[in-house]
């Protein structure tokens, strides 16, 4: 790792105005340009700093900022500060219950070690693990080159959905869950404001930007994510495919969230995939299949194939498919509390 | 370390550490200068700056970049050479340690970054010549062959065993998730772990 200098921030307006750029554009300056990033748990930008992808001259800590690492509740909704933990996400009482796909993704997120440390908007605004992005010797497009190798190359692990001259999958786990329960975004900058944006707006594919995957601004800090409450009746499911079941990256990542009416018809339902494109990807047609319906067998398979229609898998990466609608399928009828029957 | 390298400014904590640990105070101050705006939080390095680790229940004076990780201070300056530095990327868990009693993967932690929290290595769990109880157990189930993951896979047992003291076996694998055993000793490790645990009432 390069050395760099190193400032702890006692509150998030001194680490709004100390802060010079995103990582985004501190990966991509000028040697000679001031390279201040912000710091939080620290996985990704110590992981970035170590291959030589970024190298700070100034880190700013924000670990040490007070009251940004409690959940909270009224009755607006859910209050998660950014420097939660995975590890207290997928423990705390209010997202094992209210926002059981929230936990479940955070427990099912990297390794223990790296739960205790790594933070829910570090985990928002880390860089995408597409090894060609992470390899020094690729110089691909979203790190400013002319290409993205992975459309000729190795894409077995990249997306099937939304690659429009990049097809990374987004790196976060949770942000699946949290895109499912319309989860909204908290920013401070350094004029003293805040701004919240729902997070499946922040989140951007490269048809917007391919050298970024957030609508972060430089200066601006990530203070909390606000979940709405949850009526009675809704119910969540997060499931997950990795190759391994300890530790691993999704293969394919599913959170369903669905309220069932008094007649057992379903509304306000949440389909996003996970591992499957840039962003977490919404499934309206998924969405569209469960609206309004009861939930039976034909219709979660229904909602499964729904769910990957359309999608433009690579020359390596076909085999995603029928894990997304097998995940979905069982994700709706678990939430709906069907038991799946084998056939 | 290159007079030009040294610390050039200071928090007053940094500063009053520094002061305790050097013979001449007065020397120190004529060398560093207090950040100019003390609205603006002190700016340190990129040399080395005065630190104190708590490690294993004693203070530890250490001098360090603020690039360099736990694991490797634990190494270097402090000597600690139980915990062991495998892919350097979080992903094996050899390095892991408690912090404040949660295992954490000590590669992927900047020293400067641990504050006042307790730093618990393998060398903090024995007491003297006697093992803790699931190094007893590492031995008597060969829970190790090349012993390489074998300190981190403790650490992460140990702590498991602090929070669930009747562990499942698939606590045990959940507990050990992160961990990489080039030899394949993960069975042996997981009844290892269930031999040392204690049966609720």
């Amino acid at each position: 790792m390069d050395r760099f200098t190193w400032q702890s921030a006692r509150t998030v307006a001194e680490a709004a105005s100390a802060g010079k750029c995103t990582v985004a554009e501190a990966m991509r300056a000028d040697t000679d340009a001031d390279r201040v990033v912000m710091k939080a748990g620290g996985i990704d930008l110590l992981d970035l700093m170590k291959e030589g992808l970024l190298r700070p001259t100034r880190v700013i800590n924000l670990r040490d900022i007070p009251g940004l690492d409690t959940i909270t509740e009224d009755a607006a909704g859910t209050r998660i500060g950014a420097l939660v933990t995975l590890e207290q996400l997928a423990a705390h009482s209010i997202s094992r219950q209210r926002y059981t796909a929230l936990a479940d993704a955070a427990a099912s997120s990297a390794t223990p070690q790296i739960r205790h440390v790594a933070t829910l908007g570090g985990n928002l605004l880390q860089r995408p693990r597409c090894w060609y992005f992470r390899s020094a010797a690729h110089h691909c497009a979203r790190k400013g080159g002319e290409h993205c190798f992975a459309f000729a190359g190795e894409n077995q692990y990249h997306a099937v959905f939304g690659h429009d001259g990049c097809a990374i999958v987004h790196p976060s786990t949770v942000a699946t869950a949290l895109v499912a329960f319309n989860a909204r975004v908290e920013l401070a900058n350094a004029q003293g404001g805040t701004r919240t944006v729902a997070l499946e707006a922040f989140l951007v594919g490269p048809e917007v930007d391919v050298t970024r995957e957030t609508d972060l601004r430089a200066g601006e800090v990530m203070t909390a994510v606000l979940l709405p409450p949850m009526p009675a009746g809704v119910r969540s499911v997060f499931l997950k495919q990795a190759e391994r079941l300890s530790s691993d990256w999704s293969i394919a990542d599913v959170a369903v969230v669905l309220q069932r009416a008094a007649d057992g018809r379903c509304q306000n339902v949440s389909v996003v995939l996970g591992a499957a494109a840039p962003v977490p990807w919404r499934a309206q047609k998924a969405e569209a299949a469960l609206t309004g319906r009861l939930i039976d067998a034909a219709v979660a398979n229904a909602a499964g194939e729904a769910a990957i229609a359309g999608a433009e898998p690579l020359r390596r990466n076909a085999y995603k498919l029928p894990i997304l609608a097998t995940l979905v399928r069982r994700a709706v009828l678990t939430a709906a509390d069907v038991r799946e029957t084998v056939p | 370390m290159p007079n030009a390298d040294r610390t050039h400014s200071v928090t007053r904590r940094l500063f009053l550490r520094g002061t305790g640990a050097t013979a001449s105070g007065v020397a120190l101050l004529a060398d560093m200068h207090i950040a100019a705006a003390a609205d603006e939080p002190p700016i340190v390095g990129p040399g080395a700056i005065p630190l104190t680790l708590t490690v294993n229940g004693r203070n530890q004076e250490v001098s360090v970049e603020p690039c360099m990780t736990l694991a490797e201070v634990l190494r270097g300056p402090l000597d600690l050479t139980g915990t062991k530095i495998g892919c350097d990327r979080g992903a094996c868990s050899a390095c892991t340690v408690w912090l404040d009693g949660a295992p954490v993967a000590s590669c992927m932690l900047l020293a400067v970054d641990v504050g006042a929290r307790a730093v618990t290595t393998i060398e903090g769990l024995a007491h003297g010549d006697t093992l803790h109880p699931v190094q007893e157990a590492f031995i008597a189930h060969d829970a190790l062959q090349c012993g390489y993951c074998t300190p981190g896979m403790v650490m992460s047992c140990a702590a498991l065993l602090e929070r669930v003291p009747n562990p499942t076996a698939d606590d045990v694998r959940a507990a050990i998730d992160g961990h990489l055993c080039r030899c394949g000793a993960y069975p042996h490790i997981v009844e290892a772990v269930l031999a040392v645990r204690k049966p609720g009432p």
